[in-house]
C-alpha cells in the first residue's frame, strides 16, 4: 500500500497546502480509506505535521479511517427520505447486520454509512449497495434486500 | 465522430457560428445547424435522460437494454444521452425522434417497454398512449393524439431560461450546446464588452445572488474589480449540501456548458484569469460532466490561453468539495479551497478585497452563474422585464416532498408561491396541503393560506420568509413538522463547524429540546419533566441568541425552522408536550398502540416480547395494550404476524 501512495505523491511534487484536500481525496479513492501510515507520509512530502492533517480530515464527511466492507451500503437521510421512512430504514439495516450507521462488520464483509441527500428525492427513500441504487424502498422490499444480501 | 471530423466541427463553429449574431446566418449555416440540433436526421434517434437521479431510477438498466436491443436487431437508431428534464418523479425518460417528425416523450420506462418502444421506431411509428408529450418544431410533422409539451401544465406555467435545455442536448457535447446558440454570449463579451461593461451590464439587469442572500451579482463583481491586484479569482459555489435541493446537480448534469459559458464571462468581467468550480464529491456524475465539459471547452478554444483570439487567459479547474455543508458560506468555501478546515471567518474583510489566499475573490453560485449568458447575449433590457420590481429573472425550485411530481421547476420572480404547487400538481394521493417549507435547514415554512406572496427577495423577506437555494418541501399532514424540524436541528448539529459558540452548542442543546418534546419521559416527577418544560420556555429565546449572535450564516438561519414553525404550528408543539400526542403518529415514542380486535388471534406474541409488559390478555382470545405502560417501542407491531397492531 505504501508503494501506491508515494507514487500518487509522486504526482503532486512541489505542490503545497492547497493540493492537501486532492491528495487525501486521491488515497482514499485509490485504498478506500485513510490509514496512519498514509496521513504519516502525506505529512512528509507537503511538510505539515500529522496532526494538522488529521484534523482537517475529520472535519470533513468523505474522509473515512476505516476501511469500507466488501458490501457498502449508504442510506440517504435527506428531507425527502426523512419524510418517506429514512429512520426506520437505517433501524432496519443497523439492527439486521448488528452495525451501527459509520461500521463495519467484524468480518469485514457489511458496512453501513448515512449519507445525506444524494438527489433523487423523487424516488425516496433510496439506498445503495456498492453504487447500485434500490429505490421507494419500503420496510418489506428492504428486508427482502437484505435477506438476499446475507444471503438467507 | 472521428478525430478529423470533430476538428472539423470545431473550425466550422468558431468560423460560421460564434461570429455573427443568429439574424446574420446565412441558409447554409442554419441547415447546418439544424443538423446539430438534430432537427434534419436521416435515421431514427432514441434519446435517454442519464442524471444522478434517473440512474436512481434505474436509467442504467434501460441504457443497457435500448444497447442490446439495436445491437441484436442491427437497427439503424442511434443512441443519444440527454440530461433531465426536470420532471425527476417521472423518470427515466426516453424521447424518440423519427425523421421529419416531432420528438416524442415517454416517461417512466422500464426496461420491459423498450421493446415496445423500439419495434414502433423500426416501422415509423410510436405507441401513442405511452407518450407524454411531444416537443414542438415549426419544420417537423407533429404526431396526433400527443400533446405537446409546451400544453402540459408542468411545462406550460414555467419559464425556462436557465434550464431551456436541460433534458433536450447531450451534456457530453459541446457542439450540442453550440448549435443551440451557446458561447455566442462569451464571444459577444469578449469582443464588444470591457471588463467594467459587463459589471454595468449585469448591474443594470438586476440579477442577484441566487444563493439565498440576494446580493446584487454586478457590485459584487464591482467591488472585486476595483481592488489593484496581479490577480482575482472567480469561484463558482456548485457544493449543493441542502438536504433536498437538487438544483446545481440536475443544472450540471444537464446543460454543463452552460456554467462553464458563465463562468468564463464571469472570470472575464472581474478580470480574473483563474476560476475555480467547487463542487461535491460524491456526485460522481456531476464531476465527470463538468470536468468533460471544461477539457471541451479547452479543446474548442473557448477557454484557456487567448481565449477567441481576444489575448484573455482564462483557466477553470475542478475541486471537490470533501463534504461539509458549512463550506457553502463563502469564506468557509476559500478555507477548503486553500486546503484548511473549512471554517467561516469574520467579515469584514470580505471576500470581494481578501479572499482565496489573500487575493480579491468573487464567490457566485451555480444558478447565478447559469444566468449570465443569456443576460449578455438577449440584453439587460429583455432580463429586468422578466420578474418583479426588485428580483429579476427566474428561480429555480427543487419540489420535493409529499408531491405528485419531485421536480425542478423555473419560474419568473413575481409569480405567486402557489404556482409552485400549481406546476408540481398538488399534494401526494389527494391529500391536504399542510404547508410548505422553503429552503431546507435554514428555511422557513409558509401556510397554505399565505401562498399569494410572490417568489420576490424582498417581498418574502417583509413576511418572514426566505428564498434560501430554492429547496422546498412540501408537507401534508402525515408529516409533523416537529420531526420535520428535529431533523433540520440534527443536520445542523452534526455540520457546525464548531468555531463559534452559539451554534456549537446552540444547535445541541436545541437538538436536545426537540428531542425531549417528542419522547415520554420515564416518569412524571423525575428531572427529566422539568427540564422538558424549561426547555420549552427557553426554545424560543435560545433560538432568537442563536440568530443575533453566530458567526456565519449557518448558525444565523439554523433556528429558523424553529422560529417559524412555533408561530405557524404551536398547537402541534404544545399538543406534543401536554398531551404528548403526534397526530401525524411519526414521533415513534409517543405513538401508543393497539390491538385490533377482528385480526388478533391471540398467538401471545406480542405479549412475550413486550418489555413493560404492556399487553395483556388470555391465548386464543383478542389482546389489549394497557395504554399507560405502553411506551410505545413498537417491538408489538414488528412481531405480529397478522397485522393486528397498529398505533394512533
Amino acid at each position: 500500500m505504501e508503494n501506491r501512495i508515494e507514487e500518487l505523491l509522486e504526482k503532486h511534487s512541489h505542490s503545497r497546502r492547497d493540493s492537501l484536500i486532492p491528495i487525501l481525496q486521491e488515497i482514499q479513492e485509490e485504498v478506500g480509506y485513510l490509514s496512519e501510515e498514509a496521513i504519516i507520509l502525506v505529512g512528509r512530502h507537503l511538510d505539515i505535521p500529522t496532526s494538522k492533517i488529521y484534523g482537517l480530515a475529520t472535519f470533513y464527511n468523505q474522509f473515512k479511517f476505516e476501511p469500507k466492507g466488501s458490501f457498502h451500503i449508504e442510506v440517504c437521510h435527506g428531507t425527502a427520505c426523512h419524510m418517506f421512512g429514512a429512520v426506520s430504514i437505517i433501524d432496519i439495516i443497523e439492527k439486521k447486520l448488528k452495525i451501527k450507521a459509520g461500521q463495519a462488520t467484524r468480518n469485514g464483509k457489511y458496512s453501513l454509512e448515512v449519507v445525506p441527500c444524494i438527489g433523487a428525492c423523487a424516488q425516496s427513500p433510496v439506498i445503495s449497495i456498492n453504487g447500485e441504487f434500490y429505490s421507494n424502498l419500503t420496510v418489506e422490499t428492504l428486508k427482502i434486500i437484505l435477506a438476499e444480501l446475507i444471503g438467507e | 465522430m472521428s478525430e478529423q471530423e470533430y476538428k472539423n466541427n470545431i473550425k466550422y463553429f468558431l468560423e460560421n457560428v460564434l461570429v455573427s449574431d443568429p439574424s446574420g446566418y446565412s441558409k447554409e449555416v442554419e441547415s447546418r445547424l439544424e443538423s446539430f440540433r438534430r432537427n434534419r436526421i436521416s435515421k431514427p434517434i432514441i434519446y435517454l435522460g442519464v442524471t444522478s437521479s434517473s440512474v436512481c431510477a434505474g436509467a442504467l438498466g434501460v441504457k443497457k437494454a435500448i444497447e442490446e436491443y439495436i445491437y441484436t436487431n442491427q437497427a439503424g437508431i442511434e443512441l443519444v444521452i440527454v440530461g433531465s428534464l426536470g420532471l425527476c418523479s417521472d423518470e427515466p425518460m426516453v424521447d424518440v425522434q423519427l425523421p421529419g417528425k416531432n420528438r416524442v416523450v415517454f416517461k417512466k420506462v422500464t426496461t420491459n417497454d423498450i421493446p415496445t418502444i423500439l419495434d414502433g421506431v423500426l416501422n415509423r411509428f410510436v405507441p401513442t398512449e405511452m407518450a407524454l408529450g411531444q416537443y414542438r418544431h415549426k419544420n417537423l410533422e407533429p404526431w396526433q393524439d400527443i400533446p405537446f409539451l409546451d400544453e402540459l401544465p408542468f411545462f406550460a406555467e414555467q419559464k425556462r431560461i436557465i434550464l431551456a435545455n436541460c433534458g433536450v442536448i447531450d451534456p457530453n457535447s459541446i457542439f450540442d450546446y453550440m448549435a443551440f446558440g451557446g458561447y455566442r454570449a462569451l464571444a459577444k463579451a469578449l469582443r464588444n464588452y470591457t471588463y467594467d461593461e459587463i459589471c454595468t451590464l449585469v448591474e443594470q439587469s438586476g440579477l442577484r445572488g441566487r444563493g439565498g442572500g440576494g446580493y446584487p451579482t454586478g457590485t459584487k463583481w464591482r467591488k472585486a474589480l476595483q481592488v489593484a491586484t496581479d490577480q482575482r479569482y472567480m469561484i463558482c459555489n456548485a457544493d449543493e449540501s441542502d438536504p433536498g435541493a437538487f438544483v446545481y446537480r440536475l443544472l450540471m448534469e444537464s446543460d454543463p456548458h452552460r456554467i462553464v459559458e458563465g463562468l468564463i464571462i464571469s472570470a472575464y468581467a472581474i478580470g480574473a484569469s483563474k476560476a475555480i468550480i467547487y463542487t461535491r464529491n460524491s456526485n460522481n456524475l456531476t464531476v465527470e460532466r463538468i470536468e468533460r465539459a471544461i477539457s471541451q471547452a479547452y479543446e474548442v478554444g473557448v477557454l484557456g490561453h487567448n481565449i477567441l483570439d481576444s489575448g484573455i487567459n482564462i483557466d477553470i479547474s475542478v475541486r471537490k468539495g470533501p463534504g461539509a455543508y458549512v463550506c457553502g458560506e463563502e469564506t468557509a468555501l476559500i478555507r477548503s479551497i486553500e486546503g484548511k478546515r473549512g471554517m467561516p471567518t469574520v467579515k469584514p474583510p470580505y471576500p470581494t478585497e481578501q479572499g482565496l489566499f489573500g487575493k480579491p475573490t468573487v464567490v457566485n453560485n451555480v444558478e447565478t452563474i447559469a444566468n449570465i449568458s443569456s443576460i449578455i447575449l438577449n440584453g439587460v433590457n429583455w432580463f429586468a422585464s422578466i420578474g418583479s420590481e426588485n428580483s429579476k429573472g427566474t428561480k429555480i425550485f427543487s419540489v420535493s416532498g409529499k408531491v405528485n411530481r419531485t421536480s425542478a421547476i423555473e419560474l419568473p420572480m413575481g409569480s405567486p408561491l402557489s404556482k409552485i404547487i400549481e406546476v408540481v400538481g398538488g399534494v401526494i394521493n389527494d391529500g391536504k396541503l399542510k404547508a410548505i417549507h422553503i429552503g431546507g435547514p435554514s428555511g422557513f415554512s409558509a401556510l397554505p393560506n399565505e401562498l399569494d406572496i410572490p417568489i420576490d427577495f424582498d417581498k418574502m423577506k417583509e413576511v418572514g420568509l426566505a428564498m434560501g437555494s430554492g429547496g422546498i418541501q412540501v408537507l401534508d399532514n402525515t408529516v409533523c413538522v416537529i420531526d420535520m424540524v428535529k431533523y433540520f436541528m440534527y443536520f445542523i448539529q452534526k455540520e457546525s463547524c464548531g468555531k463559534c459558540i452559539p451554534c456549537r452548542e446552540g444547535s445541541r442543546r436545541m437538538l436536545e429540546i426537540l428531542q425531549n418534546i417528542s419522547k415520554r419521559p420515564i416518569n412524571e416527577n423525575g428531572h427529566n419533566t422539568l427540564e422538558r418544560f424549561k426547555g420549552v420556555i427557553h426554545l424560543e429565546s435560545l433560538a432568537e441568541v442563536m440568530r443575533d449572535t453566530s458567526l456565519c450564516g449557518l448558525g444565523q438561519t439554523a433556528p429558523n425552522p424553529v422560529l417559524s414553525t412555533l408561530k405557524l404550528f404551536r398547537d402541534e408543539y404544545e399538543e406534543h408536550i401536554f398531551d404528548r400526542k403526534c397526530k401525524a403518529g411519526v414521533c415513534r415514542d409517543l405513538r401508543t398502540f393497539y390491538i385490533d380486535i377482528d385480526k388478533c388471534t391471540g398467538c401471545t406474541a406480542c405479549a412475550k416480547k413486550c418489555p413493560t409488559n404492556a399487553i395483556i390478555g388470555t391465548p386464543r382470545s383478542p389482546y389489549f395494550v394497557v395504554e399507560d405502560k405502553c411506551i410505545g417501542c413498537g417491538i408489538c407491531e414488528e412481531v405480529c404476524k397478522f397485522s393486528a397492531v397498529n398505533f394512533k
